[in-house]
This record gives structure tokens, C-alpha cells and sequence, in this order.
């Protein structure tokens, strides 16, 4: 970037680690791609069908800022319904474009000049260029595959300073698949309350759980206060395209966030919004189905993956696998190219998810088990060369 | 019960599945998966393991067609002797009662169109009950037991994503 009207913070914004592979992966031919982060099926027909339909009645207007009221009941709802949450739909949730906008709402809604914010690691890509963005400081917070990914009260002490102002809580994660339960939460709450954080708390792939229920970080005592919760449609509802996600929050954080939503971004889309309003009602059996197959497939690549000989942690949340490629000797980068150019496989080098991720590979499983299973015969034939 | 319907549904998508596959998928032991499968297929629900072939693609000539049959039920025998006695013949592939303006829904395979004919007019149209026939050749097959047999929708997601 050397254009010098660009200002300083987006110039140091490094680039992405994800961005630079997709431009390797969108020049070769005939692969099988294990690299995305969004689920294969089709956002389900109601859904889809309430979308037509409330198009066709002449939906194309703004909503209020705060989203439609009928929405933010239903989400009201299904937070309580599914993590015994209790949030007033009038006042303590808002409806965002997508988990992202949450994420970046969250953020500016508390972040001073250089204000720290701790960023556990691996994780999502945006967390860190989005507290640059408000010129915060990410503060990375190793964990460990030896801790099953979580966060220990240790590793949150160990980087907590004067200037420590909020914890991003991304859980079930991208890209290991770990999720915190509730005794790993209930470890670190109070060094949480101790210090005065306030937590963010990404639960976008709550849904995706396979190892008892999702439970999130404000359903316990005295966290409510400080917890941001960030939520949406893309992943549960396979809704990625629709931008739809939501923020629950105490009345302050919302009201304060949507100061700045009402400025940058008014509304989320009336008829996602709409269609939002179905799924949560009518999709509970859809979800249960996909959240199924997803459970199945995990199960059959992590076997597969171990058995090729690959240590591989076993995830309990989301679709995505993070086995250890370090007994290969290879970078994650230099695995994952290889593995494109000799086996025309595409899978997202670890490193692209924070430090701590060299030496891991993200691979996706939102694929049929047939597409799994033929990714999964290559990679035997491309292991059994380095190994 | 429902890992039982999970083996059919695994099955039903792929018969080529080892045990060891299944059991992995779903996370039952292998000789749960065993046992389970022996059931089903003395229970008659798992009844053969079968491949879908586009025989489009091979050198082998296959023409099938699809025949509505109307039919007169038998004095306390319903639909079910003479859709038995027309499912008798190697040429009829299936063989289904069904709602609407005709009875039976019959698919004929054969090597021509001609074969076919000749099978509907001299053996399928003569047989006692039979009132009338109407035979529609498929002439492209697009999907089949849920499986496309044109390319199909592609995945149009982008390769990598965050
Ligand atoms: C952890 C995490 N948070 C947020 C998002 C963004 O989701 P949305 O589509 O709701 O913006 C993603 C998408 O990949 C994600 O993986």
C-alpha cells in the first residue's frame, strides 16, 4: 500500500493471512477445497420462501435501527429458550449486518486511545485488525492444544495490565473447534470480575455444539453486566449471504452501540430481517438436522486425520478441525501449498489465525462425507510422502 | 431408534460404506453397527445393496419408460394381485400404486423403444384387469434417488474463507 492518503492505522494493518492464500487457491484448477468457513447447505426453504414473500408484499424499506421489534423478540426467545439468557427485547438487543458488525460495534462502543484488549489465540481473523481500527491494542492470549484451547485462569493473568479493558471470548472457536464449558468459564470469572473486564463474547457457532449444550459466559451469576453478547444466522441457520446477526447486551451497551450502528449503518436488511424471524420459529428441526451431519463428519475426519497419522485435538463446537502438522517439519504455509500443488487439496495455514498457529492447518468440514472422504484418501497419498 | 435411522440414511446414501466407516461416522462400536445392520436386513428394511449407474455413459443400450396403467381391483384383493402379476415380468423395474387419474405406476426397461412397445402391447395390455396403458418414454434422466446425473448446482461458495 503505498498510496500516502491512506491513513497510518489501515496502512499497518497487515495483511491477510486467509487473503493471500485465496489468491494461490483461486489460480489452480480441479481442487478440493476444505477451506471454507461457511456451512454447505442452502439457508432452509421457509426461510428462503418468507424472504420472496415479504419482498413481494413490498418489504424494502429501512427498519428501526435496533431492528424490527418482532425480531428482537424472537431472538429474546431463543436466547432464553437455548442458553437460559434473559434479555428484554426492547432494550437489550439489537440486530447487526452479521456477527462482523457486532464484533466492530463491540469494540468501538469501549475502546479509549490504547486501551487493551485481550485476543486469545488462535482465533477469528477480524478480532485483531478491528481493535486496531479503533485504536485499541490487541493483547494476544496464547492457548495451548495441551489445555484443549481454552483459555486458563493463568494464561487471562498472565496478560492482564493497568490498561486491560475487555477479553474477546470467541468460543466455540474458528479455527481449533474448542469450546469453553461451563466449569472453564466459572475459572475464569472472577479474575474477569476481579480486574473490572468486559467481555465479548463471539458465540456466532453456539449452535454447533456436540458435547452437551452450549453455555454462554452471561448466563452466569454477575456476569450479565459486563458481557457483550455477539450472535447471528450465519452459521446455525446456514444464512451466511442474508448479513444477519444480533448483540445482547444491558440497555447501556446498546444504547451506546447503536449510536454508532444508526450513524454507519442505519438497519440490517428489512427482508433478512423478516426471514430471521422464521428460522428462529420454524427452523428448530433444520438445525437439529445440519448440527447432525456436521456431528457425523467430524467424527469421520478427525478419524481420518489420526489415522493417516496426524495428531489431531478433538473439537467439540463448530466445523472445523486444527490438526498438528509438526512432525511434517513443514511451515503451515509451506504444507499448505504443497499440499495445493501436489495433491490439489486446499486447506488455511494455521499461522493465518494468530500466533500460536504455526504448525497447524485449518480444515473445514462443511462438505458432503463423500467430498471428505475423497480430500481424505489424498492426503493420505500426500502424507505418506513427508512423513 | 435413531442411530438405527442414521445407519439407513448412511446406507441409503452410500451401500459401499465398511462397517468400520459407519461406526466412525457415528460413533457407535463396530459390532453394534454389525448387529444393527444384521437386524435391518432380517427385517427386510435394508433389502439389497445397489449401485446407481448412468448407463448413459456406458456401451450398454438401456431405453426405460414409465407406463401408466388403469387397472380393475379384484374382489378382495385390492390393487395387489395383478400389480404383483405385472411386477412378475425381469422387464418391469418398479412397480407402485399411486394417487391420481391411473392406478399403477409402472418403469419397463428395455434395449429399444420398439422392445418396449412390443412388451406393453403383447404382455402388459392383454393381462386380465388391465383397462388401458400409456406409456411416456424418459428420454433424459436429471436427478435420480437424489443424485444429479447432469453436473448438477455447483458449490458456489468461495474456496477459502475465514
Ligand atoms: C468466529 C466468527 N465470528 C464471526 C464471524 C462473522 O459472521 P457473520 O457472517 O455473522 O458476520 C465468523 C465468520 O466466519 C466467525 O467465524
Amino acid at each position: 500500500m503505498n498510496n500516502k492518503y491512506i491513513s497510518d492505522v489501515v496502512k499497518n494493518i497487515p495483511p491477510s493471512g486467509i487473503r493471500k492464500f485465496f489468491d494461490l487457491v483461486t489460480n489452480s484448477r480441479d481442487i478440493i477445497s476444505l477451506g471454507v468457513g461457511e456451512p454447505d447447505f442452502v439457508t432452509p426453504w421457509t426461510v428462503r420462501k418468507e424472504a420472496i414473500d415479504v419482498l413481494d408484499r413490498g418489504a424494502t424499506t429501512y427498519t428501526s435501527n435496533l431492528g424490527l421489534l418482532e425480531l428482537r423478540e424472537a431472538v429474546s426467545f431463543f436466547l432464553k429458550n437455548h442458553y437460559d439468557l434473559n434479555y428484554d427485547a426492547e432494550n437489550e438487543i439489537m440486530i447487526t449486518v452479521g456477527a462482523s458488525e457486532a464484533i466492530d460495534l463491540a469494540l468501538r462502543c469501549l475502546i479509549n486511545n490504547g486501551d487493551e484488549v485481550l485476543v486469545p489465540v488462535p482465533s477469528y481473523v477480524s478480532y485483531s485488525p478491528c481493535i486496531e481500527l479503533t485504536r485499541g491494542v490487541p493483547i494476544y492470549v496464547p492457548t495451548y492444544e495441551k489445555n484443549n484451547f481454552i483459555i486458563t485462569p493463568d494464561d487471562l493473568k498472565s496478560k492482564i495490565t493497568s490498561k486491560t479493558k475487555a477479553l474477546i471470548l470467541p468460543y466455540p472457536n474458528n479455527p481449533t473447534g474448542a469450546i469453553m464449558k461451563k466449569e472453564d468459564l466459572e475459572a475464569i470469572k472472577d479474575i474477569i470480575i476481579e480486574h473490572d473486564l468486559i467481555v465479548i463474547s463471539d458465540e456466532i457457532y453456539s449452535e454447533l455444539t456436540y458435547d452437551g449444550k452450549h453455555v454462554s459466559i452471561a448466563s452466569l451469576p454477575d456476569m450479565k453486566e459486563r458481557t457483550i453478547v455477539l450472535n447471528g444466522f450465519s452459521k446455525a441457520f446456514a444464512m451466511t449471504g442474508w448479513r444477519l446477526g444480533y448483540i445482547a447486551a444491558e440497555h447501556s451497551f446498546i444504547e451506546a452501540m447503536n449510536k454508532i450502528h444508526q450513524y454507519t449503518t442505519i438497519c440490517a436488511p428489512i427482508m433478512a430481517q423478516y426471514a430471521g424471524i422464521k428460522a428462529i420459529y420454524e427452523c428448530e428441526d433444520d438445525i437439529e438436522k445440519m448440527r447432525k451431519t456436521y456431528d457425523q463428519r467430524r467424527r469421520l475426519i478427525v478419524n481420518g486425520f489420526r489415522e493417516i497419522g496426524f495428531g489431531c485435538f478433538e473439537p467439540k463446537g463448530a466445523f472445523y478441525i486444527f490438526p498438528s502438522i509438526k512432525k511434517t517439519g513443514l511451515s503451515s504455509q509451506e504444507f499448505c501449498e504443497r499440499l495445493l500443488k501436489e495433491e490439489k487439496i486446499a486447506v488455511v495455514p494455521g499461522d493465518a489465525f494468530g500466533p500460536g498457529g504455526d504448525g497447524y492447518i485449518r480444515v473445514s468440514y462443511a462438505y458432503s462425507i463423500d467430498k471428505i472422504m475423497k480430500a481424505l484418501e489424498r492426503i493420505e497419498r500426500f502424507a505418506k510422502k513427508i512423513f | 431408534m435413531s442411530k438405527k435411522m442414521d445407519i439407513i440414511e448412511l446406507l441409503n446414501e452410500n451401500s459401499r460404506l465398511t462397517d468400520n466407516q459407519i461406526s466412525v461416522i457415528t460413533g457407535l462400536s463396530e459390532d453394534e453397527v454389525k448387529e444393527i445392520i444384521k437386524n435391518l436386513e432380517e427385517e427386510k428394511v435394508l433389502l439389497k445393496y445397489s449401485t446407481l449407474v448412468n448407463w448413459e455413459k456406458t456401451e450398454k443400450e438401456v431405453v426405460r419408460a414409465l407406463i401408466d396403467v388403469r387397472v380393475t381391483p379384484q374382489q378382495g384383493q385390492g390393487f395387489n394381485a395383478i400389480a404383483e402379476r405385472i411386477g412378475q415380468y425381469d422387464e418391469v423395474k418398479s412397480v407402485s400404486l399411486i394417487s391420481g387419474g391411473y392406478d399403477l405406476s409402472v418403469e419397463v426397461e428395455g434395449k429399444t423403444m420398439k422392445e418396449i412397445a412390443i412388451f406393453v402391447a403383447e404382455r402388459l395390455a392383454p393381462i386380465d384387469g388391465v383397462l388401458s396403458t400409456t406409456t411416456h418414454f424418459i428420454l433424459k434422466r436429471y436427478k435420480q434417488d437424489g443424485v444429479f446425473f447432469t453436473d448438477g448446482p455447483e458449490d458456489k461458495r468461495l474456496v477459502v474463507t475465514p
